[in-house]
């Protein structure tokens, strides 16, 4: 045993602030990994839902990676994943009586999306890939980062969709009267779910456009 | 001509590599291979050599439009003037017809060139003649009263969503003017269906309903005869009311080898044969009516001359194409008679059919490959 001490790494340093960043923008769980894709679908024709969602996911993700994380020396390989869905079930279900008791109209709204955060892609993603690896703070950070990544999305998607489809932001009225007057009409087509796929799709475009890097072959 | 190829001589320079107008290179180079047939020869592969080019296949695709839209200019003053209870002679009522369309041709042009050509510019390819046809054709498949911003808003969507995204002219899986009217009759339901929006400035006591409107609500018997819906006195979206006129088109487009017969005429069998097996089952007033009404109804005609034949999303194989058209015809007539949100089957068919197209072609050429595989092993096993 070398009896020098292995210096112990500060909690933010620059390899764990690009664990918090590099999901925004260069490994988006949405539209680089193309992971999580039906929930974006289904929960952002309006801003409201899919923040609430974001929020969700951000909180499962950050809890589930931090957990497997600290179980990650005692968990069997041949049982991990049952484990790990364990866990994300755990979570989910406190997630969804939390909304239930607090905003009970939104959670009406996602129904059964919340539910289906079990089964979001983006959860068995990172914690198969970096929970599984890595000690509990860069895992939490890597969850947090993934949430905010995957919620950014939503949210922008969220906010075109009820913008166009709804003239409202957040539930406000903010296409002024006077538009629908000179003949303005809302339009359906953001509201139904291929919109989201084609906006999100847009998204990925304008990404790789300005990132020749992403574009694979 | 002279002066014309001149003029474009001169101005050259300034548009090759190094000129000083370079960025615009593919604008200019549109507008000369427009006027002028291209001196440009393909190096390599195997081709056959042949006149005809993308720009004039197009341009006989126009010509073949030019029947339904004269009628349907005069169709929508006719209407017009028939609702509002008058009569007027052939010239009055083509000038209203005229003013109607003309700006939604215009509108539909400009948006869908102005991105076709930003699109070569930034991408540094040619502009690609595609648009001249569905350019006309998205006028064409609208309702005469549509605002002319929402016509604006699908073309844009259609261009970029329905064709660049893909990689441009001959790279689309769907047909762009339909995605185009796909586009506004999911978005702006209101305007693009119902019995309100088929007449231009209609009188409010005149009903507007199309045939397929009144077939819906269990009206057969307000329908028009078969002979009007034949000539296409009806109302209807701009160009399909005619199905006469459609046919002319049609014969345009066989004689010339433009369009596809195989796709013309087994979607009209397709058609028939589901009109044919709703009339043996029968159970409402919609399977009763007789199954040629379909080919004349609607946009049943239009979708199976022009939409259906679009050499880049229909299937390419002669078998595979048959097997398109006919399954077009079936499932338009299915969604017409089945589905009351959508009275009009033909534009939701015709696009699932084109994404479907290339499943279609793959299974034939595997076909085509086994049956001659077989029949290799066949005389291999007589010679030993």
């Amino acid at each position: 045993m070398s009896a020098v001490k292995q210096e112990k790494e500060p909690l933010f340093s620059s390899k764990n602030v690009k664990l918090l960043t590099s999901p925004l923008n260069m490994s988006n769980p949405i539209t680089v990994q193309v992971l999580g894709i039906c929930s974006a679908l289904a929960v952002t024709a309006k801003m409201k839902p899919a923040f609430v969602m974001a929020i969700s996911v951000i909180a499962v993700t950050a809890l589930a990676n931090f957990i497997i994380s600290l179980m990650r020396n005692g968990i069997p390989p041949r049982i991990r994943i049952i484990v790990q869905l364990v866990v994300i079930a755990l979570l989910v279900i406190v997630v969804d009586q939390f909304l239930k008791a607090f905003v009970y109209d939104v959670s009406k709204q996602l129904s059964v999306f919340v539910g289906l955060i079990i089964t979001n892609c983006i959860l068995m993603g990172r914690l198969e890939a970096f929970a599984m690896s890595n000690k509990p703070w860069p895992s939490l950070l890597d969850g947090l980062g993934n949430g905010f990544g995957y919620g950014m999305i939503l949210l922008l998607v969220g906010f075109v969709r009820e913008l166009f489809g709804s003239g409202t932001v957040w539930g406000f009225h903010v296409i002024p009267q006077s538009f629908y007057e000179l003949g303005y009409k809302n339009n359906g087509f953001m509201i139904l779910p291929p919109m989201a796929l084609i906006l999100i799709g847009i998204i990925i475009w304008i990404q790789r456009a300005r990132n020749p890097q992403l574009i694979e072959d | 001509m002279k002066f014309l190829r001149d003029f474009l001589d001169k101005q050259k320079p300034h548009f090759v590599k190094g000129g000083r107008f370079e960025k615009l290179h593919s604008t200019f180079d549109a507008f000369e291979t427009f006027l002028f047939v291209p001196d440009k020869t393909t190096h390599s592969g195997a081709h056959i050599r042949d006149a005809i080019d993308m720009k004039r296949t197009m341009i006989i695709v126009v010509i073949a439009l030019i029947f339904p839209l004269i009628f349907g200019i005069w169709n929508v003053g006719y209407q017009h003037y028939l609702s509002q209870g008058m009569a007027y002679d052939f010239w009055p009522m083509f000038g209203f017809g005229l003013l109607k369309v003309l700006p939604v041709i215009v509108v539909s042009y400009v948006v869908g060139l102005g991105i076709e050509f930003a699109f070569a510019q930034s991408r540094h390819h040619e502009v690609n003649e595609g648009f001249l046809v569905s350019g006309m054709l998205i006028p064409m498949v609208m309702p005469p009263d549509v605002p002319l911003w929402m016509v604006a808003l699908a073309t844009a969507f259609a261009v970029i969503i329905g064709k660049e995204v893909f990689g441009g002219t001959g790279m689309n899986i769907l047909n762009p003017a339909l995605t185009a009217r796909a586009f506004l009759f999911f978005a702006y339901p209101s305007e693009m269906s119902g019995d309100k929006v088929w007449i231009a400035e209609k009188a409010d006591a005149f009903s507007g309903a199309t045939p397929l409107g009144h077939l819906m609500v269990n009206e057969s018997d307000k329908i028009p005869s078969a002979w009007d819906m034949f000539l296409g006195v009806i109302p209807g979206s701009i160009g399909e009311t005619s199905t006469l006129a459609i046919a002319l088109g049609a014969l345009v487009l066989i004689i010339t080898g433009i369009g596809s017969f195989r796709i013309m005429l087994s979607v009209v069998l397709g058609g028939l044969s589901m009109g044919w097996l709703f009339n043996l089952w029968g159970a409402n007033a919609y399977m009763d009516i007789p199954a040629y009404y379909h080919l004349i109804m609607g946009g049943f005609a239009f979708g199976a001359v022009y939409m259906a034949t679009d050499p880049v999303s229909a299937a390419q194989t002669a078998r595979g194409k048959i097997f398109y058209g006919f399954l077009i015809g079936m499932i338009a007539v299915l969604i017409r008679v089945f589905n009351p949100a959508y009275p009009e089957g033909m534009m939701l068919s015709i696009l699932l059919m084109n994404v479907f197209a290339p499943l279609i072609d793959h299974y034939v050429v595997q076909s085509n490959i086994k049956k001659r595989l077989r029949r290799a092993k066949v005389k291999v096993a007589v010679k030993s």
